[in-house]
């Protein structure tokens, strides 16, 4: 695949006319998709999809095209030709951009994790032996990811990886699941029978009566998972520079008025820890960490080139959308061992769900709980709990409430797979928070 | 390209129980003017197919963006190997579904008015762009065009042959005004593109779209204005673009045979709505009425045929408050043993279908909206969603709007701005008072409804008068 790609940026070298400059970004997979219900296959499948997307320079105008290629470049080197001349004919409509800031220094790079994966039926042929005896339901995506970037000045970044990602819950009955994930880029099926048992173990505890709790404000533990969740909102342009500057983001408090947060919350882009791509559509080459909050503070925001060309300042090389895909909270220290004990009474949370803003400006938000959550008395569970919602303030629950954050942290890969398998990930520990609201 | 595919697929089909090929080719372009720049123009070309294999009661798809010969042979072959690694070990015994095969075209009717050059639409982007800033409070604004053109054939190996031709127009427009440490943005029709329609250039016009961007910013500042919604139990009155999102997550989610089936429960849920309940369930009081409705043309989710090839027609699905049928496709429907619908659905070439809610509609009932502001006592008015959360069973939900006004002793009052309000959808539609005629009905929808494993974001509409409800947990910002 990547000489296909480097085969294709040729063609666009050599159909440049003068004047014209040229970027183009490929992102494309080779996926099995399997879906189980109930231990049993629902839809398996697969997809391979190649995506290429041109932009033409010329001077301050440019337009962008993004088609779908076939993969055999005897072939698309002639459709790659009908996309220039389409952007070519587009040009003249379009005025100058005075945003556009372009990546002229060349920095290529290559990163590949070469497949250590076994065919994806023998990893269903193990998912359904464990499940067996078991309400089972979730989706298995394996395969190859790849992301190119190419330009006129001859920069050529690569990233290839060939992963797995098994996201499953083990249903007790109705709503009452609990949630497992196994994601990497090498299948251990010792490790995979590991986490099943957990999850399996799991299920003894929503075979309990469950209980409903009244509104109100509650102590409660977030796992990992949870807070990922929450973290997960200030990519709703809240760490956005464009957002922070037209005043749309929640965070607007903390920069105008210096709020601070618990100094336990320090927040970063991390990207040289994370599994996206080093480099952004537009060709620039992403820092390897950019903090964004420091023990509280917010010290930093994420800028696109768009952004820093229009405000001018310097880009971070965020994507266009701002937000964050290798997201790293810092550990605490409170030991995920010991945190039933320190929650003594209230609300183990493992899951959020459906989060969104009910007063954006003031960092209010919404959301419920889901699959395996508890009510915990004396530092033991209790009783599973039927979902509540909350409705609480990020600057609450990141601040003034925020017991403590859990030395241990767990890598979360993200299971998205709008429209293609995602790169993203989260590293991030637990969170204790006291007077945790909820509504209903 | 159709007919060249025609013939590669007839010429490669396998002795399978059942084969389909879904070639779907999209065309579609962006443009999109934020404070008087225009954003980087984009324009996608796509185009795949994937091949569905039934054989030994399992079920396989490959989908690819290779259409040659050898790109449809090793789709073929790999979709018949995911069949044969299903069988016996799948939900359901797929080859006894009886598959529809369908026959003949369906297309969006011919646009009254014809789109103008490009050069035009971002010149008359450029013109409302530049009419948001009114105030030096205008902080952010955009106009926006979004064009799509489908087409989508669906052949099987045994002879059915169906091809569909679409044609969507989704304009926008936003405007953010700030003071101090309050913003408020108001939409033309929602942030989320509630105005998206089928059909040509005549859909501006009928979204308001042409003035819309000095009357939204005056709005988005009679926001920044006004109190906050008050707290309490009372009247709720919503407009469509708030109906719309109210029926997509409380009626459409939840009656959606798969999620009942539990095909959703690692994702997108399940649903309080079980099989027994159809027939006899009381989901809403008598004046709801609900219905899938394909058949109306300019609605964002109108086809002939779902991507199981199942033929669509409207049917009611709630009727004078009664739960009647659930949402579910040809295989759902085998599975379940219930009558559903024609919704099996796929946002692309790339992903299978599964149950979709596509046009999910409330039918009018007899109310102007003087009758139901007259109604209130005390009450908020609400329109246009901006906020939207509701649990993985359908039921607690939280819902908050751009725009409310308060309704006090029969009579419109002032304007309230960060209106939310939340309930649980078992008694919510219980509590519905008055449905609004004709005079209130609108035709919305969105083009990001997201579900499914890999997920998929579909599009759907929404039509809905405006629906009066009693004693609803209302409340403000801060």
């Amino acid at each position: 695949m990547k000489q296909y790609f480097l085969d294709l940026a040729a063609r666009l070298d050599a159909r440049l006319r003068d004047g014209e400059d040229y970027q183009c970004w490929l992102a494309a997979e080779a996926s099995d998709f399997v879906r189980f219900n109930r231990s049993a296959i629902r839809q398996p499948g697969h997809v391979r999809q190649i995506y290429l997307s041109v932009t033409l320079f010329h001077g301050k105008c440019h337009a962008e095209m993004t088609m779908a290629l076939s993969g055999r470049i005897e072939s698309d080197r002639f459709l790659l030709d009908r996309m220039v001349a389409a952007l070519r004919s587009q040009l003249p409509d379009l005025p100058e951009d005075p945003h556009l800031l372009r990546a002229t220094e060349v920095h290529s790079t290559d990163h590949l994790i070469a497949s250590r994966l076994p065919e994806t039926v023998a990893l269903v042929e193990e998912v359904l032996d464990a499940a067996r005896g078991h309400d089972l339901v979730g989706i298995l995506a394996a395969g190859p990811v790849y992301r190119g970037y190419a330009n006129s000045f001859g920069q050529r970044n690569w990233h290839e990886t060939t992963s797995f990602n098994l996201d499953w819950s083990l249903y007790h009955e109705r709503d009452k699941a609990v949630k497992g994930s196994y994601a990497g880029f090498e299948w251990s099926s010792a490790a995979f029978a590991g986490k099943f048992r957990d999850a399996a173990a799991q299920l003894d505890l929503l075979q309990r009566p469950p209980m409903s709790i009244p509104p109100g404000a509650y102590r409660a533990y977030l796992t990992p998972t949870a807070m990922n969740e929450i973290l997960g909102m200030l990519n709703w342009g809240g760490v956005s520079e464009k957002s922070l500057r037209t005043r749309q983001s929640p965070l607007c408090h903390m920069r105008d008025d210096g709020i601070r947060l618990n100094p336990a919350i320090t927040l970063s882009e991390n990207t040289a820890g994370g599994l996206a791509p080093a480099f952004q559509g537009d060709g620039f080459i992403k820092p390897g960490r950019v903090v964004l909050f420091d023990q509280g503070r917010l010290t930093g925001s994420l800028v696109s080139p768009r952004t820093a060309k229009e405000y001018g300042i310097g880009t971070n090389g965020a994507d266009a959308g701002e937000s964050m895909t290798s997201l790293d909270l810092a550990a605490g220290n409170l030991p995920m061992s010991g945190v039933l004990a320190e929650l003594d009474t209230g609300v183990y949370i493992s899951n959020l769900w459906y989060l969104n803003f009910s007063d954006r400006m003031n960092g209010r938000i919404t959301g419920m709980t889901r699959f395996a959550s508890f009510w915990v008395e004396g530092g033991e569970i209790k009783a599973p709990l039927n979902v509540m919602r909350f409705d609480d303030s990020l600057f609450r629950v990141l601040g003034e409430n925020l017991v403590g954050l859990t030395s241990e942290r767990e890598m979360l890969i993200d299971t998205d797979t709008y429209g293609a398998r995602s790169t993203g990930s989260a590293l991030l520990p637990g969170a204790l928070v006291k007077d945790f609201v909820f509504v209903l | 390209m159709p007919d060249s595919i025609r013939s590669i697929f007839r010429s490669l089909a396998p002795a399978v129980d059942f084969c389909s090929l879904r070639l779907v080719e999209e065309t579609s372009e962006q443009l999109t003017v934020r404070q008087d720049v225009l954003q980087p123009l984009s324009t996608t070309i796509d185009r795949g197919a994937m091949i569905t294999v039934v054989h030994r009661g399992g079920y396989g798809y490959a989908a690819t963006s290779d259409l040659s010969v050898a790109g449809l042979t090793n789709a073929l072959a790999r979709a018949r190997r995911w069949a044969e690694a299903g069988a016996g070990r799948s939900v359901v015994d797929y080859s006894r579904i009886e598959l529809p095969r369908p026959s003949g075209t369906y297309s969006t009717p011919p646009s009254v008015a014809s789109m103008p050059p490009r050069r035009d639409l971002i010149d008359l982007l450029m013109r409302e762009s530049a009419s948001c800033r009114i105030d030096a409070r205008v902080v952010d604004w955009q106009a926006s065009i979004w064009s799509v053109s489908t087409s989508q054939t669906y052949l099987t190996a045994d002879g059915a042959d169906m091809e569909q031709q679409f044609r969507y127009l989704i304009p926008n427009l936003a405007v953010t005004a700030s003071d101090g440490m309050d913003t408020q943005t108001r939409s033309l029709g929602g942030q989320y593109n509630g105005y998206c329609r089928q059909g040509g250039f005549e859909i501006l016009e009928q979204a308001g779209f042409h003035g819309s961007g000095k009357r939204v910013a005056e709005q988005a500042l009679e926001l920044l204005a006004a109190p906050n919604c008050p707290n309490g139990t009372m009247d709720l009155l919503l407009m469509p673009e708030q109906m719309m999102l109210q029926i997509h997550e409380s009626i459409g989610h939840p009656l959606e045979l798969d999620r009942i089936l539990g095909d959703e429960r690692n994702f997108a849920g399940t649903s309080f709505v079980t099989l027994d309940m159809f027939g006899s369930y009381r989901y809403g009081s008598g004046l709801l009425n609900v219905t899938y409705d394909p058949e109306r043309s300019e609605e964002f989710a109108s086809y002939g045929w779902d991507d199981e090839g199942s033929k669509a027609e409207r049917a009611w699905l709630i009727r004078d408050g009664i739960l009647e049928r659930p949402l579910g496709g040809a295989v759902s429907q085998a599975r379940s043993g219930m009558q559903g619908v024609a919704n099996a659905r796929a946002c692309n070439w790339n992903r299978p279908p599964i149950d979709r809610m596509a046009n999910l509609n409330i039918e009018p009932g007899s109310s102007t909206l003087d009758d139901m502001v007259r109604s209130v006592e005390r009450g908020v008015l609400m329109d246009t969603n901006v906020s939207w959360s509701i649990d993985d069973s359908r039921n607690k939900f939280q819902f908050g709007c751009e725009y409310g006004r308060l309704i006090e002793n029969g009579e419109l009052k002032g304007i309230v701005k960060n209106p939310n309000y939340r309930g649980i959808s078992a008694t919510f539609w219980r509590s519905l008072k008055a449905v609004g005629d004709r005079s209130t009905f609108s035709v919305m929808g969105t083009p990001f409804c997201g579900k499914g494993e890999p997920s998929q974001v579909i599009r759907v509409g929404h039509a809905s008068p405006a629906c009066l409800f009693g004693d609803v947990d209302v409340f403000g910002g801060a």
